[in-house]
C-alpha cells in the first residue's frame, strides 16, 4: 500500500487517472445520494432544456436530468469495461502462455482456435451474440470478452516464443526447473509488458464497445440510462439541440483515457528494467 | 519472389487455413443454437400460429440433429446458398453482394488514411523518443483510441454536414455513381473510422520501432558511423515491417466492425446496418451470411498476411 502511495505521488499520470477512477467508482456506488434527480423522471414541460441551476447540464427530450443519468450511467460503464476484460484475460493469458511454451501439436491446434476466433470482427459478433441471447448489457460484454482473449493469447504466444529461446531459461530447464516455474519465474515477467499495455487498451476498447453496442440499441435498455444510450438519443435532436451529445461523449472519452493512461504508467512502473533508472 | 520455400510456405498455410474456415462455419452456425428456448417459435416471430411453427421447423430442419442442421446448411453454402431473409425474403448473397461494396469503400479509405497518417506519426515519435515530438504523437495516440468513432461521427456531423454543409450528413453513393460523388460520402465516414486506426497504427509503430532503435546492433551501427537517418531506413524499419503487418491485419479488422457502429451514424445501408437490423430482429440466415462474409474475408487477408512475412522476414519461411 504505502508502495502504490509513493508510485502515485512519484506519477502524476498514473495519479490522476486512480483519481478519476476512483471518483467514477464513488459516483457509481453514490449515485442515489449524489445525482440530483431521478435518472429517469420525465418532465415534458422541461425538454431539451438549456443548462441552470436546477439542471447543471440540461434536460434531455423526455425532460431528464442529463446530470443525473451521466452519473447512473458510469456503474453499467465500469461493470462492461471490467466484465469483459475479466473474461478475456481468463482465457487468453494461460491458452497463449501453454500454446507459446509447449509448441507442438497443442501449439497447432491453439493458434487454429486463436486465428479462428481472431477473424471474428469483435463488434459484429458481439453483435450477433447478443442477437441470438437476446439484447442485454451482459450477454454483449461476455461476447466481446471472449472476442477479445485470442487477442491476448496471441500476444502473450507470441512473446513466450521469444522469451522461450532466451538463455535463462535454457539454464533453468538444465537445472530441472518444471514448466510452471520456467512459465511463472522467466516467461511471464519477461512476457508481461506488452500484456498490461494490451489489457489497459482492451478496457477502454471494452468501454467503447459497450458505448457502441448501446448506442445501436443492443446493450442497456431504456429507461435504464447508459452514456452510449444517451448518445443515441442524442443523435435524433442532433440539428435542433447538438449540445446533448457533449456530456455523454466527454464521459466516454475521458474514461478511456483515464485507462489507458493507467496502464501506460503501469508498464513504466512494473517494468524491471526500468525501476532503478 | 516464388522460392521453392515459399511455395512450400503457402502450401502448408493453406493446409492450416482450411480448419480455420471450418471452425469458422460451424462458429457461425452455431450462433443460432445460443438462441434460448425454441428457436422455431423465435424465427416465426410474434404471434405465430403452430402451423406456421411446425412449418418453419420443417423448412429449415429444425427437428433433426444439430449436426445434420449444419452439414445441410453448410452444403448450401458452400453451393452458394445462405438462404433467405426471415424479414423481406430477399437471397442473402444477393443483400452481400449489395451492400458489401459500400462498405468496403468506407473501410478502404479509413485504412488508407490511418497508414497515410499513422506510419509517419510512429516514425516521428520513436526516432526522438521523450522529445516534444513524442509526447504529442502519444497524446494524440491516446487520445485517437480512447475517442469513442460514433460519437466522433456525430461531432463531424454537427460540425461539417449541419453547420457548415460541406459535406453529405447522411447516406452513400457507390463508385459507379462516380469517384467525386462516392469520396464525398465516404469522407466523414472514413475519418470517423480512421482516428483509432491512426493512432493504433502510430502507437505499435512507435513501441515496436523504439525497441529495435535501443537494440545492441543498432548501437553498433552507431558506432560503425552510420548515419541515423541509414539505420532508421535500412535496418529499422526492414525489421518493424513485421509488426507493421500484423497491425494492418488487426486494424482492418476493427474497421470491419466498426463501420457496423458508424454506418448507422450516417444512415449508410451497407453490411453493417444490416447486420444490426437482423440482429434485433432475429433473422438468423441474414446474421450468419454477414458473419461468415466477414470472417471469410478477415481469413483471406490474414493468409495473405502470413505469405507477406515471409517476404519481409525470410527467417519465418524457413524451420
Amino acid at each position: 500500500m504505502r508502495r502504490v502511495l509513493a508510485w502515485l505521488r512519484r506519477d502524476l499520470r498514473a495519479a490522476l487517472s486512480v483519481g478519476f477512477l476512483l471518483l467514477l467508482l464513488g459516483l457509481s456506488v453514490a449515485a442515489p445520494v449524489v445525482a440530483p434527480h431521478s435518472p429517469t423522471r420525465q418532465d415534458v414541460n422541461n425538454t431539451l432544456h438549456e443548462p441552470d441551476a436546477s439542471h447543471p447540464l440540461g434536460t434531455d427530450d423526455l425532460g431528464r436530468d442529463v446530470l443525473s443519468r451521466l452519473i447512473y450511467g458510469a456503474p453499467a460503464t465500469l461493470y462492461a469495461s471490467f466484465l469483459a476484460v475479466t473474461v478475456a484475460i481468463v482465457i487468453g493469458v494461460p491458452v497463449g502462455l501453454l500454446a507459446g511454451f509447449l509448441g507442438g501439436w497443442i501449439d497447432d491446434a491453439i493458434s487454429r482456435l486463436i486465428d479462428t476466433l481472431l477473424s471474428f470482427p469483435a463488434i459484429v459478433l458481439a453483435i450477433a451474440v447478443t442477437g441470438a441471447l437476446g439484447i442485454g448489457l451482459t450477454n454483449g460484454m461476455i461476447a466481446v470478452g471472449i472476442v477479445f482473449s485470442p487477442q491476448l493469447a496471441r500476444l502473450v504466444r507470441a512473446q513466450t516464443l521469444i522469451v522461450k529461446q532466451e538463455l535463462y531459461v535454457d539454464a533453468a530447464r538444465v537445472f530441472g526447473a518444471s514448466v510452471g516455474r520456467i512459465l511463472w519465474k522467466h516467461v511471464v515477467p519477461n512476457a508481461i509488458q506488452p500484456v498490461i499495455v494490451q489489457v489497459t487498451l482492451l478496457l477502454a476498447v471494452a468501454l467503447l464497445a459497450e458505448a457502441s453496442l448501446s448506442f445501436l440499441g443492443l446493450g442497456v435498455q431504456p429507461p435504464q440510462p447508459s452514456w452510449g444510450a444517451m448518445l443515441a438519443r442524442a443523435y435524433h435532436y442532433m440539428e435542433i439541440a447538438p449540445e446533448q451529445m457533449y456530456a455523454p461523449g466527454i464521459a466516454i472519452l475521458l474514461t478511456a483515457l483515464a485507462f489507458n493512461a493507467l496502464g501506460e504508467s503501469l508498464r513504466v512502473a512494473l517494468d524491471p528494467t526500468m525501476k532503478r533508472r | 519472389m516464388l522460392t521453392r520455400d515459399r511455395l512450400r510456405l503457402i502450401r502448408r498455410r493453406l493446409v492450416q487455413v482450411a480448419p480455420v474456415i471450418v471452425l469458422a462455419t460451424f462458429i457461425v452456425f452455431g450462433l443460432q443454437q445460443l438462441v434460448p428456448g425454441d428457436i422455431a417459435v423465435t424465427l416465426a416471430g410474434d404471434n405465430a400460429t403452430d402451423a406456421r411453427i411446425a412449418e418453419i421447423r420443417a423448412l429449415y430442419g429444425l427437428d433433426r440433429p444439430f449436426l445434420a442442421q449444419y452439414g445441410h446448411w453448410l452444403w448450401g453454402v458452400l453451393h452458394g446458398d445462405l438462404g433467405k431473409s426471415l424479414l423481406s425474403g430477399e437471397v442473402v448473397l444477393d443483400s452481400i453482394f449489395r451492400r458489401f461494396p459500400v462498405s468496403l469503400l468506407i473501410v478502404g479509405c479509413a485504412l488508407a488514411l490511418s497508414l497515410a497518417i499513422g506510419i509517419p506519426l510512429g516514425i516521428l515519435a520513436a526516432t526522438r523518443p521523450g522529445s516534444r515530438v513524442d509526447a504529442f504523437v502519444t497524446s494524440i495516440a491516446s487520445l485517437g483510441v480512447a475517442l469513442p468513432n460514433f460519437w466522433l461521427a456525430m461531432l463531424l456531423v454537427a460540425t461539417f454536414a449541419l453547420n457548415w454543409t460541406i459535406f453529405p450528413a447522411t447516406g452513400a453513393k457507390p463508385l459507379s455513381a462516380g469517384l467525386g460523388p462516392a469520396l464525398l460520402h465516404a469522407a466523414l465516414p472514413s475519418i470517423a473510422l480512421a482516428a483509432g486506426a491512426i493512432a493504433e497504427v502510430a502507437r505499435q509503430l512507435r513501441s515496436s520501432l523504439v525497441e529495435v532503435l535501443s537494440s545492441q546492433y543498432v548501437r553498433t551501427l552507431h558506432a560503425k558511423g552510420l548515419s541515423p537517418a541509414a539505420i532508421l531506413w535500412r535496418h529499422g524499419l526492414k525489421n518493424v515491417s513485421v509488426n507493421l503487418l500484423t497491425v494492418i491485419g488487426l486494424v482492418f479488422n476493427r474497421l470491419l466492425g466498426a463501420t457496423v457502429v458508424i454506418e448507422a451514424v450516417f444512415a449508410i445501408p451497407g453490411i453493417g446496418s444490416m447486420v444490426v437490423h437482423a440482429a434485433i430482429h432475429k433473422d438468423f440466415p441474414v446474421i450468419q451470411g454477414v458473419v461468415l462474409a466477414l470472417v471469410l474475408i478477415v481469413i483471406a487477408l490474414n493468409l495473405l498476411i502470413d505469405v507477406l512475412y515471409t517476404v519481409f522476414d525470410p527467417r519465418i519461411g524457413q524451420k
